[in-house]
């Protein structure tokens, strides 16, 4: 367990002083805030004291910059070398894979956390409902969760940041919209299991206000998936083919 | 801690990078890796250090198995790998701190180690300065300091001395040394006159295999074959001393040798005799005077040479 915490307390440093953490912090609550507050349809527009606004643009927002964040967590290791030092420590693949999605899953809700001042904001404005408010919260931090992982693991398979970063995307794009889409296009089971497999029907559920056991599945399974998936393809060295 | 390898074979795909190779080192003991660039050193080490499985044969250190206790093994093993790779952006101290950290020791000995290690790696003025701002041999100690930073009692060290200049090779070579007197120590290289320096035992590896397993003296001692000796007599004639030498029993054959002086000779004794003292004696008796004597050493290039040209 120390080990863990270890390997997601430097990577976290790392983020900090590199100013990864600050320029994400800021672009995040710049680009929601603008959204939620300025533009388009901002709580002005829509007369409403409800952050559903905010809710859909860092639901995009996050889809692009969890990418951008963990693209460097495992290729850039193995790019310089030092995963042959972290690999011989005493700690376990395991430790390692959880200790890097530990760092970025706490700078993500670093972020998250501090737009919970547009949340009193609008709790000042009008009744808001305080219910799906916390859910919402609850289905971006599962979302970020999930999009992490899925990162991690691209991250595992290459030595290159970018296409590790275009690879994390590529997966992304189709929890994110895609089996949404297509699911559309079909009924039955083919359509039933494409919008089970879709990231915006858990995310919308969620974010209504209403946590239910097969969102928490999905989420959950995603992210586990991902993580065993970066293990193993760590654990493919041992292998002589 | 022993360190006992049976049998150890690593293919990268249908390339094996070593191949069917056993080999134990005691506790105490440094053994030094010696092959051409590709023969396998560093496959080895890193299946030691557990960096990967290796395809087939047992590696056990003390009473572990390297693949079935892996974190156990790990926890016993200070490892410098050949490429010292760092994390750039961390100042020495942080970084130092964070292996003690992965090799967890206790908070309160943190500071203390951290201390003792940069004091004995001689990098007291570097400590806070970030990584990357580091000349080469710096960085290398900074690569030792983490292998030592827990006090391991097996250390696995690819090319130790690379990148350093003359005095620091030194200094790393006596503080290898020291540390080789309670620990197991492997250590890799391609210069033969550090291997033969540091280490009570050279093994030499070319293709996968172990050609020679021997100390520094044994390894010439069995190339070697006959004593070769140079030597130069005077107030004699040239003609005489040789036939003189020639009548010696213990010696073998004997050619004049123009190029190291006029009346100089090579004597080769017969397998397993020295002519030294009879050389001596010969002068004595014909009141000649023996102007140099040179036992003719084999190098330990030419074996290596000679044990890993294909």
């Amino acid at each position: 367990m120390k080990g863990i915490w270890v390997i997601a307390r430097r990577e976290l440093n790392s983020f900090f002083d590199s100013l990864m953490a600050y320029i994400i912090i800021i672009i995040f609550l710049g680009f929601t805030g603008f959204f939620t507050w300025i533009y388009g349809q901002d709580i002005f527009f829509t007369g409403q004291a409800s952050l559903t606004g905010f809710f859909n643009i860092s639901y995009w927002t996050l889809f692009f910059f969890i990418p951008a964040l963990s693209m460097r967590l495992i290729a850039e290791e193995r790019q310089s070398g030092t995963l042959e030092l972290l690999l011989t420590k005493p700690v376990s693949d395991w430790q390692i894979i959880t200790g890097k999605f530990l760092a970025a899953f706490l700078l993500i809700s670093i972020a998250i956390g501090l737009s919970i001042i547009y949340y009193f904001s609008v709790w000042r404005l009008g009744n808001i409902d305080h219910g799906a408010t916390i859910t919402g919260y609850l289905g971006l931090l599962l979302m970020s969760a999930a999009y992490i992982s899925i990162g991690i693991f691209a991250s595992s398979i290459t030595s290159n940041q970018i296409v590790a970063f275009l690879l994390s995307l590529f997966i992304g794009i189709f929890f994110h919209i895609l089996f949404g889409i297509i699911s559309s296009n079909f009924t039955g089971l083919i359509g039933r299991i494409l919008d089970f497999l879709s990231m915006q029907t858990h995310f919308e559920s969620i974010s209504r206000g209403v946590i239910a056991l097969n969102d928490l599945l999905y989420f959950g399974s995603l992210i586990l998936l991902g993580l065993i998936g970066s293990e193993l393809s760590l654990a493919k060295r041992n292998l002589s083919e | 801690m022993d360190i006992v390898i049976e049998n150890l074979t690593k293919k990268y795909g249908v390339q094996k990078a070593v191949d069917n190779v056993s080999f134990s080192v005691k506790n105490g003991e440094v053994l030094g890796l010696l092959g051409p660039n590709g023969a396998g050193k560093t496959t080895i080490m890193k299946a030691i250090t557990n960096y990967f499985a290796p395809t087939s044969g047992t590696i056990r250190i003390g009473n572990f198995d390297v693949v079935e206790h892996p974190e156990e093994v790990k926890k016993h093993i200070g490892y410098l790998p050949e490429t010292n790779p760092l994390y750039e952006d961390m100042p020495v101290v942080d970084y130092l701190h964070f292996v003690a950290e992965l090799h967890n020791i206790p908070n309160d000995k943190i500071k203390e180690r951290i201390y003792d290690i940069i004091l004995t790696c001689g990098l007291q003025r570097e400590k806070y300065k970030k990584i990357n701002e580091l000349s080469k041999g710096y960085r290398q100690r900074v690569g030792l300091a983490q292998a030592l930073i827990h006090n391991p009692e097996v250390l696995i060290l690819d090319e130790p001395t690379e990148g350093l200049d003359p005095n620091q090779i030194v200094e790393i070579r006596e503080l290898i040394k020291k540390i080789g007197r309670e620990k197991t120590v492997i250590l890799s290289s391609h210069i033969l006159a550090e291997v033969e320096a540091t280490c009570d035992r050279i093994m030499i590896i070319n293709n996968g295999k172990i050609v020679a397993d021997n100390t520094a003296d044994g390894l010439r001692k069995a190339s070697r074959g006959n004593e070769i000796l140079i030597v130069g007599i005077e107030d004699g004639e040239r003609n005489d001393i040789y036939e003189a030498l020639k009548q010696l029993e213990t010696v073998e054959m004997v050619d004049f040798s123009s190029k190291d002086g006029n009346n100089c000779f090579e004597v080769q004794s017969k397998t397993g005799n020295s002519s030294a003292k009879a050389i001596f004696q010969l002068c004595v008796n014909r009141g000649w005077y023996i102007s140099r004597l040179n036992v003719i050493e084999t190098k330990l290039e030419d074996i290596f040479r000679q044990l890993t040209k294909n």
